[in-house]
């Protein structure tokens, strides 16, 4: 019934989605750059490269932000601060995509004058913030009391604690936390906009511009060239199966979860 | 030890901290985890003052009246935000609908009724449509949804009901109604999700007591698991409403990127989000740009009430396990 | 185990991905000469000639890459400003305001001429004559019908069918929209008066497309739908255009001669910034524009500036025998030659 209704949308839009991307897919879509324009051929290496480098820069931002933070309002915090940086990261991770971008705008593409690596991938980096706190913070939440006791009463150090113990107990759930936040923002174009700014060719410094996949799938689809068209598909096909790689990668972890740790 | 560390509730490991003298590692360690929660704080306060600094100049000139003006005009320099206001709230809200009798259905259906082997496909498919990016759902809009609705939907639109305003106008596929549809579509696995947790949250009791008043299945579930869960579906329509208050990419692709204000749905707007995507790397103006900003305000200002208020209903906890919204 | 698996996994790959970043790469790349990337943005109006010229010019100096990312005048007048870019692209004329704003001067170097032609989507794709009337018309929403009379009158041998005109205009400051409006202002006092001119107006009617690309594909895919483009994307996606009244009084579609004969009426200041709409030559097409690449005089970068120089000079040399192929019209020998002058004032 009503089921039928939701999973028909998601079952059009993959079947076009596999269908058109499929039949567009080949080597060359990973080894050629794009061509002038109007002329058919040439590849998405670039963008799929851009993209790549864009989340490892943004895990460079997220990463620690997001895992140290979680750790320090899972383990450290006072009350109010507590208090202060959940609400402080929920209200992040409710702040439109488009906002980021503008923000990431003035706050570096203006200052360096340039659109750079670094700003696509600090854009990205906020982003991922709010997703791997709150996701670290629960996942050290789940490890039970009793543990961090008895290392208390071996006379470890805290920090060493939180470390070699909580953490790594915990770290299957928080690995999935990042490859979830690295899933959600593989996809986002807005932030890029205005400042990866895209690139017809290899990005060879961060500090240039770049390109990336849902920017090229972007500027592809709105053109009137059906080759391009058929390369934003395939590209679209490329970025839905990452996240799926990703997510699918998150199922297999944390199967068996929750209550049993890693023993 | 304290009460929390026997329940696990969630969170508060820290009452054997103060059993220790702090050592250097130690020490050092709190400081870093320290600043790396405060930066969130200050992210949140270096956004906040980006946008409004970047949205003086247009405050200063316009006021209140921003909110109200219809006219958009870079070349007099006259700018009023009601067509983006209106184009984002019109296409999220009847997105919202168009989604929420389709996802209580189906989590309704998926909670109380679904046999097992149907139930964990359908979540983890419902799962991988949240998983398609906005511009995914954009390029798949643009060659197979709007030509659609163009060809066959529209017309018998217009043509039965062209006498309501919110029907007039011909001939454009990428319209407001296109944005709410393809939002609709983009909200669905959110709040099916999460209104299946609610309902799951409803302990049996409530069932099993309707079932010893003689209620049929189809009572049950209304008296004892929508009534009770009312709070929680108002939150999850809320959450779902913030995603789609901040769809850009595929808002963009299909609603035809009109700043001209205009009531019918058949006709092509803006919303706050498409707005700012599609001007703002070419102002040339200081209060072309910082007209745009105070959009971006604006919208922010609005998806965090909203997602306030989500939280507000369904708990600080419910409203945190679903990233994105 | 499975956390310190994953835990490689996850670094692997963003090593990978910062490695890649970091590194050179890509083929014909010369060992020890340095790479220098020039990054540009602006019109979409050039933009298959320009991204031509990218390519071509990587076979001239393959230490220059040139980045060109076409998202509207209105974006390359507002990057250079903000210095953000190495070179901006527009077709509409940078106006005194904003040229004051800007920290350095800026130079206006003419590259090519092109027409907005108006195409448009009907069933039998006929061969349509519209005059200024009937277009400001269509435009301003008074005309709202194929079958109008407006237009009837000017095409008596073809059957046009009842339907709706869907008006596409441009969503972005678009150059390609300054030529066209500014064309509308000239002959329709009403379009003067309540719309003007400039990248980006108060459209009356109509849905907007990002770019030149965006309106072709929307006329492509609209039934009944017409826009204003440049020729090179009407005739790639063999569209069918109209021919348009000129002020001689002819009916006159858009080539390169046409575009050519326009060129050769208009009056070309010192600074390079004209407007030839509405021409008055016989053979000339009125909705005619140069589109224009927007340089600081003084270079920030040594190296840069020397390597957009030389960039500029081939592309008013050697690049004008591709504008032909293009269904650009090449600047006359004379213009290019005081361009060329222009070009040699610009220190580094």
């Amino acid at each position: 019934m009503c089921a039928g209704v939701v999973i028909a949308p998601l079952a059009l839009v993959l079947f076009y989605l596999i269908k058109a991307g499929a039949s567009s897919l080949d080597p060359h879509f990973f080894t050629q750059l794009p061509k002038p324009v109007g002329e058919a051929g040439g590849g998405m290496a670039n963008a799929v490269v851009g993209s790549l480098t864009l989340l490892g820069l943004g895990g460079l931002v997220g990463i620690p932000i997001g895992v140290l933070g979680g750790v320090y309002l899972s383990e450290f915090g006072t009350r109010r601060m507590k208090w202060a940086v959940r609400f402080a990261a929920d209200i992040l991770s409710g702040t439109p995509s488009i906002v980021w971008g503008i923000v990431v705008y003035a706050l570096v593409v203006l200052p360096m004058a340039g659109y750079s690596a670094y700003a696509g991938g600090l854009a990205l980096g906020f982003m991922m913030i709010p997703i791997i706190i709150r996701t670290t913070e629960e996942m050290l939440a789940l490890v039970p009391n009793s543990y961090r006791e008895a290392a208390f009463a071996l006379g470890i150090p805290h920090w060493r604690i939180v470390l070699n113990i909580t953490l790594k107990m915990a770290g299957r759930g928080v690995i999935t936390g990042i490859l979830l936040a690295a899933a959600r923002v593989a996809g986002e174009t807005a932030p890029l906009l205005f400042t990866a700014f895209g690139n017809s060719f290899w990005c060879r410094r961060l500090s240039e511009p770049i390109a990336a996949l849902p920017l090229q799938i972007y500027v592809y689809a709105i053109s009137p060239y059906d080759d391009w068209h058929r390369q934003a598909w395939a590209g679209a096909l490329v970025l839905i199966m990452f996240a799926l790689a990703l997510n699918i990668g998150v199922r297999v972890m944390t199967r068996g979860n929750a209550p049993r740790l890693a023993r | 030890m304290n009460a929390s560390a026997i329940t696990g509730k969630t969170g508060s490991a820290t009452p054997l901290a103060l059993a220790r003298p702090g050592k250097g590692g130690d020490a050092a360690f709190r400081l870093l985890s320290w600043l790396m929660g405060m930066m969130v704080l200050v992210l949140l306060a270096v956004v906040g003052w980006i946008l409004c600094h970047g949205s003086r100049f247009a405050i200063a000139k316009f006021g209140w009246q921003f909110l109200v003006h219809t006219n958009w005009n870079p070349v007099e320099g006259d700018f009023g935000a009601l067509p983006f206001i209106y184009g984002t709230f019109v296409s999220s809200f009847l997105g919202l609908l168009i989604a929420l009798p389709l996802s209580l259905g189906t989590a309704i259906y998926l909670a109380e009724l679904a046999p097992g082997w149907v139930r964990q496909p359908a979540i983890s498919m419902i799962e991988m449509l949240s998983a398609i990016p906005s511009v995914v759902f954009g390029l798949w809009g643009i060659f197979v949804l709007v030509p659609w609705l163009q060809a066959g939907p529209y017309p018998a639109l217009a043509k039965y009901f062209g006498f309501v305003p919110f029907f007039q106008g011909g001939g454009y596929g990428q319209c407001m109604l296109s944005a709410a549809v393809i939002i609709a579509i983009m909200i669905l696995p959110i709040i099916t999700s999460i209104s299946r947790e609610v309902f799951r949250a409803v302990p049996d009791s409530q069932r099993e007591a309707a079932f010893a008043m003689g209620a049929t299945r189809w009572e049950v579930t209304q008296l004892a698991v929508l009534r009770y869960s009312a709070r929680g579906i108002f939150g999850a329509a809320m959450l779902g409403l913030g995603r789609a208050l901040g769809e850009t990419m595929a808002v963009t692709m299909v609603i035809g990127n009109s700043d001209q204000f205009s009531m019918s749905l058949l006709k092509p707007g803006n919303t706050l989000a498409s707005g700012i995507a599609n001007e703002f790397a070419e102002t040339t103006s200081e209060i072309h740009r910082s007209a745009l900003f105070e959009l971006g305000l604006m919208l922010l200002l609005v998806t965090v009430a909203t997602h306030l208020l989500a939280r507000l209903l369904i708990g600080a906890a419910g409203a945190r396990r679903h990233p994105g919204a | 185990m499975k956390v310190k698996i994953a835990e490689k996994i996850l670094v692997g790959i963003l090593g990978v991905a910062l490695a890649t970043g970091c590194g050179p790469q890509g083929k014909g790349e010369e060992k020890g000469s340095e790479q220098v990337l020039i990054n540009g943005a602006g019109a979409t109006f050039p933009n298959p000639i320009y991204s031509k010229w990218a390519a071509e010019y990587r076979q001239v100096d393959p230490s220059v890459s040139i980045n060109y990312q076409a998202n509207g005048s209105g974006e390359g007048q507002k990057d250079l400003q903000d210095r953000i870019v190495d070179f901006g692209a527009t077709d509409g004329p940078m106006s005194d305001t904003n040229l004051a704003k800007a920290p350095g001067k800026i130079l206006h170097i003419p590259t090519v001429a092109g027409a907005d032609a108006l195409t448009y989507n009907l069933p039998g794709s006929p061969a349509l004559q519209l005059d200024g009337a009937a277009i400001a018309g269509i435009f301003l929403g008074k005309i709202t019908k194929w079958n109008d009379a407006g237009i009837a009158a000017q095409n008596p041998g073809i059957a046009l069918p009842a339907m709706d005109i869907v008006v596409v205009h441009r969503s972005d400051g678009s150059g390609t929209t300054y030529i066209f409006v500014d064309y509308l202002s000239s002959v329709s006092r009403e379009w003067e008066t309540k719309v003007g001119r400039d990248v980006s107006v108060k459209w009356p009617v109509g849905q907007g497309a990002k770019g030149n690309e965006g309106v072709t594909e929307e006329v492509k895919q609209i039934p009944g739908s017409i826009g204003y483009v440049e020729l090179v994307y009407a005739l790639q996606q063999k569209l069918p255009y109209a021919s348009v009244k000129n002020a001689a009084g002819h009916y006159v579609a858009p080539t390169v001669e046409s575009v050519a004969a326009a060129l050769a009426t208009a009056k070309i200041p010192d600074d390079f910034r004209f407007s030839m709409v509405n021409p008055p030559g016989e053979k000339a097409y009125p909705i005619s524009g140069a589109t224009w690449l927007l340089v600081y005089q003084k270079q920030a970068n040594a190296l840069k500036g020397r390597k957009l120089v030389e960039f500029l000079k081939w592309a008013e040399t050697a690049g004008q025998t591709m504008a032909g192929p293009l269904s650009y019209a090449p600047l006359p020998d004379d213009l290019a030659k005081r361009v060329l002058n222009e070009i040699d004032t610009i220190s580094y």
